[in-house]
């Protein structure tokens, strides 16, 4: 399969095979107007098999919301048909405005004005919880 | 400690220092009582809880301080549709400290980021009720001369009590507690309790359904009710409410200096009968929350 490779943008790769909705999904691809590709099922050597995202512009990537899916993902950074960078993101301490908290006594689902933050808890299980109700958001 | 949201906001020190303080007031009631004179402690329940709320105006009270303040959700601003952070922004002005009890979870997070004066949870949700813990440190402290070292049997709803779930989480922190958890096996505790608080801290514990066969090795007993609003259906609730039942025949086997302690209101979960038992501490313990309080009030008005 031949997809066009990109001028100025990023690859994302290493993606957990069946992953890659989410992160379109989360990161508001559905909102661009450059080129995106979705790539599924990928072969590789490391992961058997993967998912890759292509995007075809320079924009301001949320890295946070791709360290809090997945911290295996690499972002390459693509200037003139080269690769940049490298950029392994990382798990945040803080996710503010992404997640919302599924508790219906949580008092963020009723309190207007109020900012979602979730903390991580626990890096090592890969834990986080609302700031306000403590309750598992992942 | 500026706010108290949660019962691991108070270090093993503090709640020492707070017990130490609520068994002076105890004997020294005089010495205490114009402490908090011309200080206010604003109670806002937007749920009701009368007996929280009169706790914490007695404390306040028997300080020399004056209480103002809302009892339910409906008699406030609350209902004209005014969110917690604007209520605590306005009321932090008209008073010195605050407690608060919310239906939500994590209300007083949102309160704590609204003003300085120091917020007080006297309960959010299932989620926590740190001055129900502390007053069953205090109890535990004051009855037993000590907080570690014993056996200690929790009977009843472990699944949804947060009483519960806080008091374990706070004696953790002290050595050699050997835990006897006992619940019909639709209610027993979290897995999250077991793993992060119990297992995590390498503390011994036994898990049973058998009330009458455990009596005899226990030091206290917290009996807790089953709470019918935690239930999705009411045949569950009737099937279970009842199963646990403390009478004095249950207590023929238990240890002369058992205590009894129960975070009230009962409903059916200990006889009427056994109020006359020596080793009967609820309403004792009912009590201790009122002096633990007023440590607690002078502790974060910084009043000595
Ligand atoms: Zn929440």
């Amino acid at each position: 399969m031949y997809i066009d490779s990109i001028k100025n943008g990023y690859v994302i790769d290493h993606i957990k095979a069946g992953q890659s909705m989410e992160i379109y999904k989360y990161l508001k691809l559905n909102e661009l107007d450059c080129q995106v590709a979705i790539i599924q099922n990928a072969k590789s050597n490391k992961m058997g098999k993967k998912d890759i995202i292509k995007i075809d512009k320079e924009l301001k990537l949320d890295l946070d919301i791709l360290g809090y899916l997945d911290s295996n993902i690499t972002v390459n950074v693509i200037k003139d048909d080269k690769l940049v960078e490298k950029i392994h993101p990382e798990m945040p301490e803080k996710l503010v405005n992404i997640v919302p908290c599924k508790n219906p006594r949580c008092i963020t689902s009723v309190e207007r004005g109020l900012d979602q933050i979730c903390v991580l808890t626990d890096r090592e299980n890969r834990v986080y919880r609302c700031k306000y109700c403590e309750s598992r958001i992942n | 400690m500026k706010n108290l949201i949660g019962i691991e906001d108070i270090s093993v020190e503090e709640i020492d220092e707070l017990i130490e303080k609520a068994k002076d007031i105890m004997k020294n009631r005089d010495k205490y009582s114009e402490k908090c004179k011309g200080k206010i402690l604003a109670t806002l329940f937007f749920e009701p809880s009368t007996r929280t709320r009169l706790s914490f105006e007695s404390a306040m009270l028997s300080l020399g301080g004056n209480v103002l303040g809302f009892s339910s959700a409906d008699s406030s601003s609350v209902q004209k549709g005014e969110t917690v952070g604007d209520t605590i922004k306005v009321v932090g002005g008209y008073s010195d400290i605050i407690a608060m009890r919310h239906p939500k979870e994590g209300a007083p997070v949102v309160a704590e980021k609204s003003t300085t004066k120091p917020i007080i949870n006297a309960g959010d949700g299932g989620h926590n009720h740190p001055t129900q813990t502390l007053t069953d440190l205090a109890t535990i402290a004051i009855e037993k001369g000590r907080l570690d070292n014993y056996t200690i049997g929790l009977c009843g709803d472990l699944k949804f009590g947060r009483t519960v779930h806080s008091l374990v989480t706070a004696l953790s922190r002290y050595k050699n507690i050997n835990y006897i958890f006992i619940s019909p096996k639709e209610l027993t505790i979290p897995d999250y309790i077991k793993k992060n608080v119990l297992e995590k801290n390498n503390i011994k514990y036994t898990e049973t359904t058998d009330l009458e066969g455990s009596i005899d090795k226990l030091d206290i007993l917290y009996m807790t009710r089953v709470q019918k609003e935690r239930f999705f259906s009411e045949e569950e609730y009737i099937k279970l409410k009842d199963v646990y039942i403390l009478d004095n025949e249950k207590l023929i086997k238990a240890k002369k200096d058992l205590i009894i302690l129960h975070p009230l209101p009962r409903v059916n979960e200990i006889a009427v009968e056994v109020d006359e038992d020596p080793r009967a501490c609820y309403f004792k313990q009912a009590e201790y929350g009122r002096f633990i309080r007023m440590a607690l009030i002078l502790k974060m008005l910084n009043i000595k």
